[in-house]
This record gives structure tokens, C-alpha cells and sequence, in this order.
């Protein structure tokens, strides 16, 4: 015993070091487990990667959208260095490269002349791309007041973002409005006052909802629930926020109600216990003791709500009308973040300012659900330490 | 008559007549408690109205959709016209969606099940490594399902599917990998499901008493051994249940096909992994959305709406109930 044979040594962590016995063919299966196991986070680096990628040259202001740009004299040909020529004349590198003076000579006449030809519009040297147009108001030429205005298929390409996301924004607040009451309701209800039998039944019918389809969802509210909804309220346009955000709201339901009825069970039972014997109801004991125990819990759960809410595409795409407009008004139409996305991407010349902006949005979409996403889970770890350390 | 409102001292335990009870009938209320009863009514009616808008939402499609559908229906293409009620099938998007939810199950399977038995048999609980991971898999979760069709499409498309053209392909131009695609289809619906796997199969594995284990090694087995004959058997049923929540939630999903594989309309069914495909729920959306006369093609609209959640919602049900007995069991054990 006192030397081990050379096939027993320990070869390093992940439990080998507990004396097994050093197999070539376990270290290397244990080794691809590991390696295989860093996909999520490989995932979600490059997901942020490569949608930043394509944004990248708008939020840099890199991309030039102008119609009419700053003219260049042929003569001023020998002074441009190739990233000049490139910007100037919209080629890429290796497309430049394969050229010779005589072509780019053509090329730079071709342009003044076609300048002169396009249209007289003020607007026409305005780069939309930059930062200042994608978020401020600008009086544009016909408009009596400077305004936001999202038009990508214009005469001149209008990105300005403000009523996506204040469609987005007010679609999310209806739903979340309707679903956050009914579903925290239902798992105040199914966790700690309903028999067990109930109880039993009504969680996995309510999860349920969770697997209807997004599309079948939007095709309902765009098919059946418009039309009532409009004759309810007596709207102007048949598909609205109002109508989007309650369909949407049925999407959220299945998510706040899952967590917070998780949260809401995993408060021991001995709180329960100890307020009933003090007389307490047993609504009392859940509405006194249990959800404020539970209430990090329950705030992780709406804010899951807001991610799905936010990031939700095909309800919105389907039931909310899809006009950009700056308005808070529920029975106007939205239109979203996501379902600009969706609706143009299919449209747009791959690389163009278009394609480069829609991935722009995609990005702040994905920053502000990765936020939602942290701050629930750092809440619901928090709790989930705190509720086993009291056990 | 029991006891007054303003009492100073608790009541005396008095024998109460059978009505005084409180709501929850084993513990005595001082006096009607009209709060307790407002509070469980209107709960208890969250909860009624929830069921009631699933069932609405259920029943509607069922009774208005159940009668279109017919043999015919599902076993033919969409011929000419894909809005004619009389002519057109369903039968590419059956196939499609099938063909895209089988390539799905094959990545994310191997990925999700390792995963998980990475962060309940080998990881240490603590450690900020696992919680990274975690931190990660709980994101991936919640990453709307757009930006996952934006990431296949900047990178399964473009970067991934580019640079197999210039691989394969140098120097000629061609692209045959580098456009949506099947193959991308199912790569981006994989890591948007990866999640859902790696959450299901972590908690049957969770489920399984620490004693197996723990025999096992003590008879001399090694760990792998161990995993691979005595843990992994026992989590069969609960990473079938992870499998069949991926393909339900991604049957339905469309919002990530959209630039990565699904085509408006294709006359033939896809033959190959780098062809375009068309899809039940993309349909579902064409179908509501582009009809040129809606009253017209609401039957095929409902009997397709009705086919896609016949697929996805009857596989959720059984995972639903398959995963509630898991979890009934589990409780047992501890």
C-alpha cells in the first residue's frame, strides 16, 4: 500500500482526485462534458458578437446614407487616399482593388453627373444614419415642426427610432398591465389556497398557455379578438395597442404565474404554520406573511414578464397595426422594436444602412432583456439563499 | 357574539356554531372576515378567468377548425394557389417544420444533457464557474426569440455559411451554404432550445437519491461509470421531457426562421440541407396576413392554425403532465 502502481495516480479535479482510477478514456470523456458545458456561454458571447458585428459601423457613424454628398473634382484624384475612394464612391476594398485609374476616373464623373440629376430635395445631403437623426426630432422638408419619424422606404430613408420604441414601451405596459394581476392572483390562489387537488390540476392547465404558439396567439387576436375588442371600445383601427397587449398579455401570463408561484412555495412551511397559529386566516397568512417573503421572488417574475413582454414578436407583428407613430394612445396602432425587425429584415440589401440599423435595434433589444434577465436572476439566487438558509 | 371588536384579551375558546367558521374552515375567525373572503374570491377568480381565456382561446380554434381538416388536406402540396380553400394542402409544411424540429433535436440533445450532468455531477455548487454557467443558460433563456433569428442570420448565414462557400468552394463564386438554409434553421432554433433541455434534464437528475450514487462508487464504480449506468437510466424520463418542451416550443416559433431558412412559398419539398423550406407556423402567419380575401381562406387558415397546435400543444401536455409526476416523485424522495 505504501506505493500505488503507476495506473492509479490522480489526475487532476472534477472528482478524480477521490482516488480513481486513471483511465485515459474517462479523462477525455470528462474533458468534452467540461468543454461541451461552455456552449451557453460561447452562445451568448457570440450572439452579442455577431449581431454587434453588423451594427457596429452605424453606432460609430461609419455609414453614410446621403444622396447628395460633398462633391469631389476629378482633378482631386491623386490627393484621396482609398478609404476616401471607398466612403466616396461606396466600393468595397477588394472592389477598389481590382480596379485601374481609368475606371475610377468614369466612376467619379458618372457620380457628379448623377448627382446633379437627383432631386432637389433639402434633405437629400442629410446622412440619417447618424446618432442625432436615429434619436432627435428633425423638421423634415414638408413638415411644419420638427418631428420622429421612422420611414426606411422614402425618398429619403427616415430611421428615427424614438416611436419604435415608444410603440414597444406601450404595447408592453397593456400587457403587462393584464397579466401581471391575473397571474400573480392565480399564484397567490394555487399556492397557498386552494386543496391540493386543485392545486394539483391548476398549475400544469395554466402552464399550459405557455405552449400555444406566439403565431397561433397573434393569428387569434388578429382573426377573432380585434373585432370584439373593437366593438367593446369602439376603436378607429381594428388592430391597436390595446389589442396587441392583451394578446400579448396571454403570452406573459404563463411566465410571471410560473415564478412567482415557485417563489410562493418555496417560503417554508412553518411561516404558514406559525401565522395560522396565531389565529391568522389563511388568506391573511398569504397576504401578510408568505408574499411579502416571497416578494423578491415575485419582482424576478414581472421582470421575466417585461422580457418576454418586450421581446415578443409575432403576437405584436400580427395584432398591433404596425404604423409608426408617435402617439400613447392605446386604440392607435404600434408598432415595436420586434416587429420592425421581422417585418423588414426580409427586405433589405444585406450590409446597407437599412440592414445595419434594424441590427442596431436588435442589439438594444438584446441589451435590455440581458439586463431584465440579470437583475431576476440575481434577485431569485438571492432569495433561493435565503429561503434554505431559514429551512 | 363570540367575541367583540374591541376585546382586550384573546376570546375564551367558546364552542362557535357550525356558520362562524372563517373561509378556511379549520381555524376560527373572531368575525366575519369579509377581507379573507374578498382575497380568496378575487385570487381564486385570477385563476378561474386564466383557464377560462386558455379554454376560449382552445375551443375556438377546435370547434372552427376541427371541420376542415382532411386527409386530403394534410397529404397534398399547396399546388397553384396557396390560398385556394378547395386545392391547397399542408403537406411542405408539415415536412418542413418536422424536418427542421428533427435536425434541432439532433444538436441540442447531446449539447443540453451534457450540460447538465456537467452542472449536477461534476460542478461545485459554489464556485463562480458554475454560476457563470448558469448565468449564461438562464439568459439564453431569455433572449427574445427575433435576436436569436438575427444572430442566425448574422452568424449561422453569413459568417458560418460564407465562409463553408469560400472553403468549399474557392474561387468560383458560388453560394450554395452561405443563405438560409435548413441546416441554419435548426442550428438557431438549437441554441434558442438549449435552455429548455439543459433546465429539464438538470432537474430529473437533481431528483435522483444522492444514496445511487453514492452505492455505486463505493462498489468500486468510477464516476463516469457511475453516470453512465446508474444516473443517466434513472434521468430518462425527464430529459424526454426536456426533449419533447424544446420541440414543441420550437415548432411554433417563427420570429427565428424568418431570415434563416422558412420561404414564403417553394414548389418542391426541400431535398437537401442547404434548401429553403416552408413551415406550418410561418404559413399560419402568411395565411392570416397576406390572404388577398380573409373571409375566404378562414377555413384553411383555422385547419392550419389546427394541425400546428395539434403538433406542438399535444406534445406540451404530455411533457406538462409527464413532468408534474416527476416532480410528485421527486418530493416523495426527499
Amino acid at each position: 500500500m505504501a506505493h500505488e502502481p503507476t495506473t492509479k495516480r490522480s489526475i487532476g479535479w472534477m472528482g478524480l482526485r477521490r482516488g480513481h482510477r486513471a483511465n485515459p478514456f474517462e479523462w477525455l470523456a470528462e474533458r468534452v462534458i467540461l468543454l461541451v458545458s461552455l456552449t451557453s456561454i460561447l452562445m451568448v458571447f457570440l450572439i452579442f458578437v455577431f449581431i454587434g458585428r453588423e451594427a457596429w459601423p452605424v453606432a460609430i457613424g461609419r455609414v453614410n446614407t446621403a444622396l447628395v454628398q460633398q462633391m469631389r473634382p476629378v482633378s482631386d484624384m491623386n490627393k484621396m487616399t482609398p478609404r476616401e475612394f471607398c466612403d466616396y464612391l461606396g466600393l468595397t476594398t477588394a472592389q477598389l482593388a481590382s480596379m485601374d485609374r481609368e475606371t475610377l476616373k468614369t466612376l467619379m464623373e458618372l457620380k457628379i453627373e448623377a448627382t446633379k440629376e437627383s432631386s432637389q430635395n433639402k434633405d437629400a445631403s442629410v446622412n440619417t444614419a447618424q446618432w442625432r437623426y436615429l434619436l432627435g426630432p428633425y423638421q423634415w422638408e414638408g413638415y411644419s415642426r420638427p418631428e420622429f419619424i421612422w420611414q426606411p422606404v422614402s425618398e429619403i430613408h427616415k430611421y428615427n427610432i424614438v416611436p419604435l420604441i415608444i410603440g414597444s414601451l406601450k404595447i408592453t405596459v397593456v400587457a403587462m398591465l393584464f397579466a401581471v394581476p391575473l397571474a400573480l392572483g392565480a399564484a397567490i390562489y394555487v399556492s397557498q389556497l386552494a386543496r391540493p387537488r386543485i392545486r394539483e390540476l391548476a398549475k400544469p392547465v395554466i402552464e399550459l398557455l405557455a405552449g400555444i404558439p406566439s403565431v397561433v396567439l397573434g393569428f387569434f387576436a388578429l382573426i377573432v379578438m380585434a373585432s370584439v375588442l373593437q366593438q367593446i371600445s369602439g376603436a378607429q383601427s381594428r388592430l391597436n395597442a390595446l389589442c396587441a397587449g392583451i394578446a400579448l398579455g396571454f403570452a406573459v401570463i404563463p411566465v410571471v404565474f410560473s415564478i412567482a408561484e415557485d417563489a410562493l412555495t418555496s417560503v417554508p412551511r412553518s411561516y404558514v404554520q406559525a401565522a395560522l397559529a396565531l389565529g391568522a386566516s389563511q388568506w391573511k397568512a398569504a397576504w401578510q406573511v408568505v408574499l411579502p417573503a416571497a416578494l423578491p421572488g415575485v419582482f424576478a417574475a414581472v421582470a421575466l414578464g417585461f422580457g418576454r413582454a418586450i421581446g415578443e414578436t409575432m403576437v405584436v407583428l400580427m395584432a398591433s397595426g404596425n404604423a409608426s407613430i408617435v402617439s400613447w394612445s392605446l386604440f392607435d396602432s404600434a408598432r415595436t422594436i420586434t416587429a420592425t425587425i421581422a417585418a423588414e429584415l426580409g427586405e433589405v440589401v444585406f450590409g446597407g444602412a437599412h440592414y445595419r440599423i434594424l441590427f442596431l435595434i436588435g442589439v438594444l433589444l438584446f441589451i435590455v432583456t440581458f439586463l431584465t434577465n440579470l437583475s431576476a436572476e440575481l434577485v431569485l439566487h438571492r432569495l433561493k439563499a435565503r429561503m434554505e438558509g431559514k429551512r | 357574539m363570540t367575541a367583540s371588536p374591541g376585546a382586550m384579551h384573546p376570546a375564551p375558546p367558546v364552542p362557535q356554531p357550525p356558520g362562524a367558521t372563517g373561509p378556511s374552515g379549520r381555524f376560527r375567525a373572531a368575525r366575519w372576515d369579509w377581507v379573507s373572503t374578498l382575497g380568496t374570491g378575487a385570487t381564486g377568480l385570477a385563476t378561474v378567468l386564466i383557464i377560462a381565456i386558455l379554454g376560449v382561446i382552445l375551443g375556438n380554434i377546435i370547434v372552427n377548425g376541427v371541420q376542415f381538416v382532411s386527409w386530403h388536406f394534410i397529404t397534398t402540396g399547396t399546388a397553384s394557389d396557396m390560398f385556394d380553400v378547395n386545392k391547397a394542402g399542408i403537406l411542405p409544411m408539415i415536412v418542413g417544420t418536422s424536418a427542421r424540429v428533427i435536425l434541432m433535436t439532433i444538436f441540442v440533445l447531446p449539447a443540453g444533457v451534457l450540460t447538465a450532468i456537467y452542472l449536477t455531477e461534476y460542478a461545485r455548487t459554489t464556485s463562480k464557474f458554475t454560476r457563470v454557467i448558469r448565468g449564461a443558460v438562464n439568459n439564453l433563456a431569455g433572449v427574445p426569440s427575433i435576436v436569436f433569428g438575427l444572430f442566425g442570420a448574422g452568424f449561422f448565414v453569413r459568417f458560418v455559411g460564407r465562409g463553408m462557400d469560400a472553403a468549399l468552394y474557392p474561387g468560383k463564386g458560388v453560394t450554395v451554404w452561405g443563405q438560409p438554409a435548413l441546416l441554419w434553421a435548426s442550428a438557431t432554433l438549437a441554441v434558442m432550445t438549449l435552455p429548455v433541455v439543459i433546465v429539464a434534464t438538470e432537474e430529473s437528475l437533481r431528483a435522483i437519491p444522492q444514496g445511487l450514487r453514492e452505492a455505486s462508487l463505493a462498489l468500486g464504480a468510477t464516476k463516469l461509470e457511475t453516470i453512465r449506468k446508474i444516473v443517466l437510466p434513472q434521468a430518462v424520463p425527464g430529459i424526454m421531457t426536456g426533449a419533447i418542451l424544446a420541440i414543441s416550443r420550437a415548432a411554433g416559433e417563427v420570429a427565428p426562421i424568418l431570415f434563416t431558412g422558412a420561404a414564403y412559398f417553394m414548389a418542391d419539398l426541400p431535398r437537401s440541407l442547404h434548401d429553403q423550406f416552408m413551415d406550418l407556423g410561418y404559413h399560419v402567419f402568411i395565411l392570416s396576413t397576406q390572404s388577398p380575401n380573409v373571409d375566404k381562406t378562414r377555413p384553411l387558415l383555422y385547419a392550419t392554425v389546427f394541425v400546428l397546435l395539434a403538433l406542438t400543444f399535444a406534445l406540451n401536455v404530455v411533457a406538462v403532465f409527464i413532468r408534474a409526476n416527476l416532480r410528485k416523485k421527486a418530493r416523495q424522495n426527499h
